[in-house]
């Protein structure tokens, strides 16, 4: 491209006000991010592309450079770290979900009044849980069995998803009889099977941090999505999807 | 110790698997490499097939194939008391599965190699057809067998997709060393991840050296 066709092309950009901006997002929220940028994108003229994976995976591609503008992790950690490490825009970290906890079975007898039942039940092969190292959402799981005393009697019969939309599946195709799923890995908004929706007074809450990263710390796109991720319409969408909202550092408010 | 013990578990699975993988793929390649049929051409069509699906849509199909509410895994719960999925078994049946071709198709160029004569020779001075085959045909494929084994193995333990959606990650029982890796760069240890790779590593290029050593030293067998 000639150099006058390349200040044609940013003038239009310019003039326009439309610029583009890559969403790095956490498997677990990639479809909720769909519904959300279609929904930006009728108000909006910039443009976002999405890349999803896993949060650890995500992480260390930013540290080698991935060519990200903003990241929507699955915890609170990664966007912290990468706070520290000087990667993203200190003060532009913000809690855009807050992920529930359910345990769930696909047999609608399964769990009844009391869960501790269904967990303790001596025929129970085997419970899924999201693996603790690679997930947050078995970080949780981990907690619970804990405090209610049953981490060490249920180790043998523990099977680990690598995420908690595996360990929906295991769980889903019958594998293991019982497991500890996300809220919105369940279909809504009339999920079969039978669930306890867990205390959150049990696990730490499940934060999940969005952060602008140092290379679009002037990037409108991604600028104007974070604002929107505050915004009252994309609150409500994120609730209708599984998710609880943030009650402190909430996105958007910058 | 308990660092390696995802080595281990590979190796051991890898191990089984291969052994399966000979009393299942010596007759299927000896099939597919002398049958009268038409129909072998479907059969190496399929045995080839893992070579270009993901391993996802294998993992899947199985997850399916072996959850207790399908015939297939409620028939085995059933009459062994356990699951297929979440279980060593279960992984010796997904790796049968995945690494078949790079078992098969080593044994089906030898077989082809050598072609029916010498058997036919075998057969007219009595031989019984079990007899000519393993001390005529085997020994005359003894590279395609040394090929075969080690491409089987190493096949096996670079195993990822299929173990992840199979095997629920349970230490001694399903996670192998792929998953163990993958775990540890999760949680940013760098350390048990490089361990675990380097030695992955080491030993898989082990594996490859020594099919060219043994490329080298048996004699091609000619037509």
């Amino acid at each position: 491209m000639n150099r006058g066709l390349v200040s044609l092309l940013l003038l239009i950009s310019a003039s326009t006000g439309a610029s583009e901006a890559t969403v790095a997002v956490a498997a677990n929220f990639t479809a909720p991010l769909q519904q959300l940028i279609a929904d930006f994108s009728a108000h909006s003229t910039h443009r976002l592309r999405v890349a999803s994976g896993s949060t650890g995976g995500l992480y260390t591609a930013i540290r080698q450079g991935a060519p990200y503008d903003l990241l929507l992790a699955a915890d609170s950690l990664r966007p912290q770290r990468l706070v520290e490490e000087g990667v993203a825009v200190a003060g532009s970290r913000c809690t855009y979900a807050v992920g529930r906890l359910i345990l769930w079975s696909a047999d609608p007898s399964a769990i009844a009044a009391d869960p501790v039942m269904a967990l303790a039940h001596p025929a129970l092969r085997h419970l899924a849980i999201a693996n603790p190292d690679t997930a947050p959402y078995g970080v949780a799981a981990r907690e619970v069995l804990e405090g209610l005393g049953l981490w060490q009697a249920l180790a043998p019969r523990l099977v680990r998803g690598m995420d908690i939309g595996q360990t929906y599946q295991m769980v889903a195709t019958g594998n293991a009889e019982i497991g500890f799923v996300a809220a919105s890995s369940l279909p809504t908004p009339d999920p079969t099977g039978s669930r306890w929706e867990v205390p959150p007074q049990l696990y730490s809450p499940l934060t999940q941090d969005a952060v602008l990263l140092q290379r679009a710390q002037d990037n409108p796109a991604a600028l104007a999505f974070l604002r929107y991720l505050g915004s009252a319409p994309a609150l409500q969408r994120i609730a209708a999807l599984g998710y609880a909202p943030a009650n402190r550092r909430a996105c958007g408010k910058a | 110790m308990d660092d390696y013990g995802p080595l281990w578990l590979t190796l051991k699975l890898a191990a089984a698997a291969v052994l399966l993988l000979l009393v299942i793929g010596t007759p299927l390649a000896w099939w597919l490499a002398h049958g009268r049929t038409r129909l072998r051409l479907l059969f190496e069509a399929a045995v080839a097939l893992p070579l270009v699906l993901p391993p996802t849509i294998l993992g899947f199909y199985l997850l399916l194939m072996m959850s207790p509410k399908s015939a297939v895994g409620g028939w085995w719960l059933q009459h062994t008391g356990q699951t297929l999925t979440f279980s060593f078994t279960g992984l010796v049946i997904a790796s049968v599965l995945y690494s078949l071709p790079f078992v098969v198709q080593p044994l089906q160029t030898a077989f082809e190699g050598i072609g029916r004569r010498p058997l036919e020779a075998a057969w007219t001075l009595g031989a019984t057809r079990l007899d000519a085959f393993l001390t005529v045909a085997a020994p005359l494929a003894l590279r395609g067998f040394a090929t075969a084994i080690v491409l089987g193995f190493a096949h096996t333990l670079g195993e990822f997709g299929v173990v992840l959606m199979v095997g629920g990650s349970i230490p001694g029982e399903t996670r192998v060393i792929s998953i163990a890796i993958f775990e540890a760069v999760e949680r940013l240890d760098y350390a048990t991840a490089h361990a675990l790779s380097l030695s992955l590593l080491a030993f898989s290029y082990c594996v490859v050296l020594l099919v060219y050593v043994l490329n080298r030293r048996f004699p091609r067998v000619l037509p």
